[in-house]
């Protein structure tokens, strides 16, 4: 090949071009071929044990948001026991953990997920919309399909130095907040509504008003991180602001990390915070693990399961169990919730956190 | 204005050419070595610090947890790859451009250059756009059962397409300086394509290629963006050690994310003492060589 | 494949090439970037051609993004400027000078590669917050870095410096030293030997470490969302735009952004390789 002579230079030339061409067009292609057979393989495995609950074992995958790591790693065992008893069947159960939006779209872009486990209805609603999942499946299971619910509390530093109690303390000037952004973070939209909450409630639910006291809240905001654990450590590690807006399983986590330097403040009027879960019905479908996704949702909802999540800090949805934390949890928080006091959160989203909506105006000078 | 220090420097002493030489020498050696310690050491201390923080069994434990391990794996497989590719790449492009002269050559550069210049996130999302569930590809995919994104071979494509025109940019402008004379002279003589790169040009790049290596090596490894939005974050399966590296920060667990990080600190110093001693050696035989 | 067709029909009439290899490399180099680069970059075309010209230009002229372009192009420049100074003096030295560390010192060049860009994110802010080792002494004086443009530049600065280093370092190691003792004989000083003889050397590479490490200082995201602050009209950087639009799952607002993100790179590295071409011509002509 490489021994050619300058007469046959231009002959060889075009040859070469081509084949090369297609010699490398073809190659990565093969590459993936040959990584094929491992995937297909596995989905062959789970779609033959779906129709066979007999076969030893099966595999599913559940896409969760960030801090939920450990609620799942220690439920991962408790349902591979209970679904042992059940069907037979050995379940092995492959996380993945990231930003809710961004788990959400990495679903809707391709990502196998048998069940997903989000931090926001609204990011299960877009998998909905892409055809994923079948509507209706808020309906699914009980409350709304959240089987834990969370809320939104202040972290503030030992000792309180700035005595802050509620929402009007930490508007006034001098207090710097930490918070994310609603805009990419969509923990941070539950912040943003709780604090329009309180300012509805108190402003005779005038619009102006609690947009001006919005405005002033954002604008003790000096650090506006991309996530909710980016904003955790500006607030924790980096020692910037007064208050961090948190959710309260985040605040517990902080508080438990470093019990000395922390406190948690919970105000008069907060939000229930409703994670969402459901089954990815087109893959559970197509890989033929229907059954086993839905029970491993339903089983959140034993007493067991329900402990489990009260344990990692979420606030069971089953009230006996609830009741059982008190201690940890302030039950006596008001809590307004998304769909009686928004709308729900299509209207949420489209009239806060749209393009030129209230969070935008906002910020315009 | 730091460049004018040397120069005041030297021109008090003119007369006395060694003293200015030195003093110039301890000045620019003060400042590189300044800027290396603030800008460079101080964040890696930084992370060894924390990494430490919680003691020994803390560390070790993140660094031997079996998601560590896997992921350190995909790392390395990914890097390899990448940089086998890209050094073909580098080869062949470099000599391309440099040997010959042809119209748009400057536009054929430009475009090896736009993986530097594009945001990773857009590098992932491109590769979303071809193979993901809403990309053109996706149909074809689909019937052969193949996945790309949310997969291994994603993460490679990724990493590669971040890391293409390191080994290509570090000897475009080297081969550029040296010029064609001996190429033409050797091609005259009748030696062939690979006799010539052989013998010929390689003993001149030989450096600069593998700065370009370490150079793909060391970004190849540390590849977070591009590889985040293409991985899907399978735990076992396509999580990168940066990945994993996130996955324990949004889990709280800020000692073991800087203990992983160190993994991959130290896999780079070792990667780049190993590049030192080749090359001493190298040069040392080159210049015995010459004697 | 077109491309080769285009380049290699308009290629040299105007001499014959001795050297061999053209069609081979030429084949390799236009194939591997079709299928790695180009072809998966015009997917972003394929979406955009789904996004009305009024949407495109809303989402490009979004007051909050118009001031994320200001953010970027202004700290990735200071950023680059800064890198070609001290990347010039570090190449510097590394090649000429022997000094106890020196080893260390180059091995420790590349390094910002290899951290992955988070953890340099989260470190740089633990230093240069008002509480760090460095962001106490800055405070002390008044200047605050962290959650300020300042500390996008920092964040830019660590993450460009190999490109300039390693792209002067092998053209400084072929620079023969006779020229410059030869100036030196003939009396020039240190500063005018390296303004007139080693500066015309480098000065293409030079160029190329700026402008890459500019380039990807506009596309950085990692190492600079923990350190930037993020707030609106101040310390939000393009990146973060794009990723807010996706956010939304607004794939066509987010592409349109990078579109203008692509093409302002593009032309700036465009820019420098034709300076630097036109630079090589004039040295060649000279001889």
């Amino acid at each position: 090949m490489m021994g050619f002579r300058l007469a046959q230079m231009n002959a060889w030339r075009k040859k070469t071009v081509l084949g090369l061409t297609l010699l490398v067009a073809v190659a990565p292609l093969a590459a993936c071929g040959s990584n094929a057979p491992s995937n297909g393989s596995t989905a062959e495995a789970q779609g033959a044990s779906g129709e066979t609950p007999a076969s030893a074992s099966v595999e599913i995958t559940n896409v969760s948001y960030d801090p939920t790591r450990e609620l799942y790693d220690a439920y991962n065992k408790l349902f591979q026991t209970h679904w042992k008893e059940k069907s037979g069947q050995d379940v092995s159960i492959i996380q993945s953990h990231g930003g809710s939006g961004k788990q959400a779209r990495s679903v809707l872009e391709g990502n196998e997920a048998d069940v997903v486990t989000l931090a926001l209805e609204q990011d299960v609603a877009e998998l909905e919309k892409g055809g994923l999942i079948e509507p209706g499946w808020v309906d699914e299971f009980d409350k709304q399909s959240s089987p834990y619910t969370s809320t939104i509390v202040f972290l503030v530093r030992k000792g309180n130095p700035k005595g802050i109690k509620d929402w009007d303390d930490i508007v006034k000037s001098g207090v710097e907040i930490i918070t994310p952004n609603p805009k990419t973070s969509g923990g941070a939209r539950w912040n943003f509504l709780a604090a329009w909450a309180y300012a509805q409630a108190h402003d005779g639910a005038d619009e102006a008003k609690s947009t001006e006291f919005i405005k002033s809240l954002y604008n003790n905001v000096t650090v506006l991180d991309t996530g909710a654990r980016g904003a955790t450590t500006t607030f924790v590690e980096n020692n910037q602001g007064d208050v961090l807006l948190a959710w309260e399983n985040e605040a517990f986590l902080s508080i438990k990390e470093h019990p000395d330097d922390y406190e948690i403040v919970t105000p008069s009027i907060s939000i229930l915070a409703q994670p969402s879960v459901a089954v990815v019905d087109e893959i559970a479908k197509k890989r033929g693990t229907e059954e086993v996704s839905t029970e491993y949702l339903q089983y959140l909802y034993s007493d067991e399961a329900q402990k489990l999540a009260g344990e990692n800090y979420y606030r069971p949805s089953n009230p006996d169990i609830l009741a059982q934390f008190s201690d940890t949890f302030n039950l006596d928080l008001k809590l307004v919730t998304i769909d009686d006091d928004f709308g729900g959160w299509e209207a949420a989203t489209e009239k806060f956190f749209a393009d030129g909506a209230i969070f935008d105006q906002i910020y315009q000078k | 204005m730091n460049l004018a220090n040397p120069a005041e420097a030297s021109n008090r002493i003119q007369e006395k050419p060694r003293g200015s030489g030195k003093a110039a020498k301890s000045i620019l050696i003060g400042l590189g070595v300044a800027f290396i310690l603030i800008m460079l050491v101080l964040p890696l201390i930084t992370v060894c610090v924390y990494a430490l923080k919680q003691g020994w069994e803390v560390f070790s434990g993140a660094i031997t947890d079996p998601y560590a391990i896997k992921a350190l794996q995909l790392t390395l497989l990914a890097t390899v790859v990448a940089v086998v590719c890209n050094t073909i790449f580098g080869l062949f492009a470099s000599w391309a451009i440099s040997k010959f002269h042809f119209r748009g050559k400057q536009f054929l550069t430009t475009l090896i250059d736009i993986p530097f210049a594009i945001s990773p996130i857009i590098a992932g999302l491109v590769f979303i756009l071809v193979f993901g569930r809403i990309g053109w590809a996706y149909d074809f995919l689909q019937a052969y059962d193949l996945k790309v994104v949310f997969a291994v071979p994603g993460i490679i494509l990724a990493t590669i397409f971040v890391t293409f025109p390191f080994v290509a940019r570090e000897l475009i402008p080297l081969m550029q300086a040296q010029g064609n004379d001996e190429e033409e002279a050797a091609a005259l003589m009748g030696a062939n394509w690979w006799t010539i790169y052989r013998k010929v040009t390689l003993p001149h790049i030989k450096w600069g290629l593998l700065y370009g290596v370490i150079l793909c090596t060391a970004r190849a490894l540390g590849e977070f963006g591009a590889v985040s939005v293409v991985s899907g974050h399978l735990r076992g399966k396509t999580n990168t050690l940066p990945l994993h590296i996130e996955i324990l920060f949004n889990e709280f667990q800020l000692t073991a994310a800087f203990a992983v990080s160190s993994i991959l600190v130290v896999t780079a110093i070792i990667i780049l003492i190993l590049r030192n001693i080749v090359e001493f050696k190298g040069r040392k035989e080159e210049s015995e060589h010459v004697r | 494949m077109g491309q080769a067709k285009w380049v290699s029909s308009k290629r040299l009439r105007k001499k014959n090439r001795v050297i061999p290899g053209f069609g081979l490399s030429m084949g390799i180099t236009i194939s591997m970037l079709s299928l790695i680069v180009l072809i998966p970059l015009l997917s972003i075309f394929v979406v955009l051609s789904g996004v009305g010209p009024a949407d495109f230009w809303k989402a490009i002229s979004d007051p909050q993004a118009v001031a994320a372009y200001r953010v970027s192009l202004i700290c990735a420049l200071a950023a680059a400027l800064v890198n070609a100074l001290f990347g010039t003096i570090l190449a510097w030295i590394l090649v000429r000078y022997r000094f106890p560390g020196r080893r260390i010192l180059d091995g420790l060049i590349e390094l910002p590669f290899a951290l992955p860009t988070a953890v340099a994110g989260i470190a740089l802010t633990t230093l240069y917050s008002d509480n760090g080792w460095i962001g106490k002494l800055l405070a002390g004086i008044g200047i605050k870095v962290a959650y300020t443009p300042i500390g996008i530049t920092i964040a830019l600065i660590f993450i460009g410096i190999p490109f300039v280093v390693r792209a002067i370092q092998p053209v400084l190691e072929k620079l023969d030293g006779q020229y410059e003792e030869a100036a030196t004989m003939l009396g020039a000083s240190g500063w005018q030997t390296f303004r007139r003889v080693v500066f015309p050397e480098i000065r293409p590479a030079l160029l190329t470490g700026f402008g890459l490490a500019f380039a990807r200082g506009l596309g950085e995201y990692g190492s600079v969302i923990f350190i930037a602050g993020n707030i609106p009209y101040e310390t939000q950087i393009v990146p973060l735009i794009i990723m807010s639009k996706l956010e939304q799952f607004n794939y066509g607002a987010a592409t349109s952004i990078a579109l203008v993100m692509i093409v302002f790179s593009f032309l700036t590295l465009f820019a420098i390789n034709f300076i630097q071409s036109r630079l090589n011509h004039a040295a060649k002509g000279a001889e």
